[in-house]
């Protein structure tokens, strides 16, 4: 097993909550993690990113070569894009659509759509909206996008909802069952490999 | 047990495991993680277990002379900062090398090449040649948290400082890391060769030929050490000496094993016999793999003959700047690239911004529309969130160079015959370089207006304390500022012509001025919100 996964969003989203949980699975099932975070001032409203590294092997680099991604997990359409060249030619995007717009020249949104829905394996869902329907608060968006990479992850469903649980435990019942809410209406909304 | 850990967590608890008993820091991307793991260790510390000092220090330099007043009375003692920390220590760093250590003294030195949030990517390899002090460069976090301790033992063997070297991408990477065991901390006691501490040129002349002496010593634990590593390949066509991370590249491009002969490096001073050996068993070239600038590469001619290339960082086989990747080694190697997408065109840089609601933007507002009253008002910043105020919609400032430059260049400009001549500071930049700087402005008497931002907390590395918090008035009053020349305001949109009026009054007055805006970090404000609903 062999996972080069690129989290990608904006400075505040939450993508290291993502990265965490995935962690958390892949550790209970005794596979290695290499993952390398952005911090200090790109944190502050830039683009931030996250290689993560999953393999049965031991990993060597923490970075994820150019055309070695897997999957590109991100939380805003055109950050999925900014890492495209590092997406493999079978590789997933699976990103939110909704647009994170602190930038004056922020490109077309209809254009950027258009891109991605050209490209050849692209899961593009409204996260915030599918939180709500789901009853999830908005800070749990993250987790609804989570779920929809979980398909390609290669990590089974069950394996993540249990790293929620140790995750989230402490907060209580109500918020990991709103987490895994979130998590299932994204693996619905999701395809199926 | 084993545990999911930051390379910079790696080092905090290799170090808390070796039985550390202080750790002296200023924050700096990507080296501030190690010490607020040991402040959250201490935090939560069981009742009976010993007590490791960790506030933070007011900079680098202060930081270095604290862990050395710790070291001679024995005890292990850690100190971290970012690469360009090292320029603030360094009058302490290089002179502990003639001190030498007692109790364990390891300098965690944070490299941030391709400047992810740093003005420069300067090596801090080039420190430890320099003051001929041991370097330590882990390539994994495992090696990170083994390291740490055998520094530590290196360090209390040899009673010589080691430097530890570790870059951004070693720091804010996650690995899971198997754990020793627990080290009871050192007993006080003095050192053995007490003069060496007193450095009068007589002590210093017979301590300076020991350390030089000492030398051979250190390359021979190198040639030795567990760290370093000699794997002769296959494929004569090439060597490899391949240094920290950057080992770490090379073997991503050969999962299977590396045809050629690679040496590792991850201890100094260079094994030069690992070279030699590499060279006597026949390559065709050699090519130095080293993250940072080419420190390995340039000691290299005098090892190869001249028969034999020597590539590299300086020939171009890797890039001469920013980080080493995956790719750019790859390509060294003549591999041929994975298949790509293009990059799409569409995507626009997101450079960071100051938060909205930030205090620093209501102070740049302020300053912005008070300044364009003047012909040509210059505006000398400073190192931190604030420096942000460079970018749209601001573009408030003129330069950034390095902590506490913003008020001493003002002064210089000022004595040029500059007018107006601003400085924008941050409170913990003030106490970390600009006090001193201040002093300087006060007995010149310059014409300067300095503005302390102070928004509570060391913002730009994420919330540390600030070593000055509800003392800036006293210190530029201490100083010789004025008391009526220090005007303190609360930056909010409501009191933007008040703040504004107060800055007209400065200009106007020929001498020294403080003003100091004050309003709490949002990021830092939201978090004690949430503590306090706890």
């Amino acid at each position: 097993m062999k996972k080069d996964i690129i989290l990608a969003g904006v400075g505040g989203q939450g993508i290291l909550s993502i990265a965490t949980i995935i962690g958390e699975a892949a550790i209970a099932e005794n596979l290695y993690i290499k993952q390398a975070e952005v911090h200090g001032m790109s944190q502050r409203g830039g683009d931030v990113q996250s290689n993560l590294r999953l393999s049965s092997e031991p990993i060597a680099s923490d970075l994820i070569p150019k055309g070695g991604a897997d999957l590109i997990i991100s939380l805003e359409p055109m950050e999925a894009l900014r890492y495209l060249p590092y997406l493999k030619q079978d590789g997933w995007i699976v990103t939110n659509s909704v647009p994170f717009v602190n930038i004056p020249n922020y490109p077309e949104l209809e254009t950027l759509h258009a891109r991605m829905k050209a490209l050849p394996q692209v899961v593009m869902l409204d996260v915030e909206t599918l939180a709500k329907e789901a009853g999830a608060p908005l800070q749990a968006a993250n987790m609804v996008l989570l779920g929809a990479a979980i398909p390609m992850l290669g990590l089974e469903a069950e394996k993540i909802e249990a790293g929620v649980q140790r995750i989230f435990g402490r907060k209580g019942e109500e918020v990991v069952n709103k987490n895994l809410a979130a998590i299932r209406a994204g693996m619905n909304n999701s395809i199926k490999l | 047990m084993k545990r999911l850990l930051l390379g910079d967590e790696a080092i905090a608890l290799g170090a808390l495991h070796a039985g550390l008993s202080g750790v002296y820091a200023y924050p700096g991307t990507p080296s501030t993680e190690i010490t607020e793991f040991i402040q959250l260790q201490q935090a939560t510390r069981k009742e009976g277990e010993a007590e490791v000092k960790c506030r933070w220090a007011t900079n680098e330099k202060t930081a270095m002379e604290g862990a050395l007043g710790m070291s001679y009375m024995g005890k292990r003692a850690l100190v971290c900062m970012k690469h360009v920390g090292m320029n603030v220590a360094a009058d302490a760093f290089v002179n502990s090398a003639m001190t030498g250590a007692n109790g364990g003294l390891v300098v965690v030195a944070a490299d941030d090449p391709s400047m992810h949030s740093s003005q420069n990517e300067q090596d801090s390899r080039f420190y430890g040649k320099f003051a001929l002090i041991p370097v330590f460069e882990p390539s994994s976090q495992q090696e990170a948290y083994d390291m740490i301790r055998a520094a530590f033992d290196y360090s209390e063997k040899f009673q010589i400082p080691v430097l530890m070297r570790v870059t951004t991408r070693m720091a804010h990477s996650r690995a899971v890391v198997t754990l020793g065991e627990q080290r009871p901390q050192n007993e006080c006691s003095t050192p053995q060769r007490p003069r060496q501490w007193i450095l009068l040129p007589g002590n210093s002349r017979v301590r300076y030929n020991t350390l030089l002496e000492e030398q051979q010593l250190f390359e021979q634990d190198a040639v030795e050490s567990k760290f370093n590593s000699y794997k002769a390949g296959t494929d004569k066509k090439l060597g490899i000496v391949a240094c920290g991370i950057a080992y770490n590249y090379l073997m991503e491009n050969y999962p299977d094993g590396c045809p050629y002969t690679v040496v590792k490096v991850a201890q100094y001073p260079l094994p030069k016999k690992l070279i030699a050996q590499m060279v006597a068993e026949g390559v065709q070239e050699v090519m130095v793999m080293e993250e940072g600038q080419p420190v390995v590469e340039e000691q290299m001619r005098g090892l190869v003959p001249s028969s034999i290339p020597v590539t590299g960082r300086l020939t171009g086989a890797l890039p001469r700047a920013g980080e080493l990747t995956p790719d750019s080694v790859r390509k060294a190697l003549g591999m041929e690239a994975l298949a790509t997408f293009d990059a799409e065109p569409l995507v626009a840089p997101r450079p960071p911004a100051l938060c909205q609601g930030c205090g620093h933007r209501d102070m740049y507002t302020a300053l912005n529309e008070v300044a364009r009253e003047y012909a040509d008002p210059r505006v000398f910043a400073d190192i931190g969130c604030y420096t942000l105020g460079a970018m749209p919609p601001f573009q408030a400032i003129h330069t950034c160079v390095e902590m506490g430059a913003s008020i001493t260049m003002a002064r210089g400009a000022s004595e040029a015959g500059q007018h107006p001549a601003f400085a924008v500071i941050g409170d913990s930049t003030f106490t970390h370089s600009g006090i001193t700087g201040l002093l300087d402005c006060v007995n010149a008497k310059a014409n300067v207006v300095i503005i302390i931002s102070d928004n509570l907390t060391t913002g730009m590395t994420g919330g540390q304390d600030s070593a000055g918090t509800g003392r800036l008035e006293a210190i530029c009053q201490g100083v010789g500022v004025e008391p009526e020349h220090i005007r303190v305001v609360v930056p909010l949109p409501k009191n933007m012509e008040e703040i504004k009026q107060v800055l007209r009054d400065e200009i106007a007055y020929p001498g020294v001025s403080v003003v100091i805006p004050r309003r709490e970090c949002i990021q830092t404000l939201k978090r004690h919100a949430k503590q306090q609903k706890k």
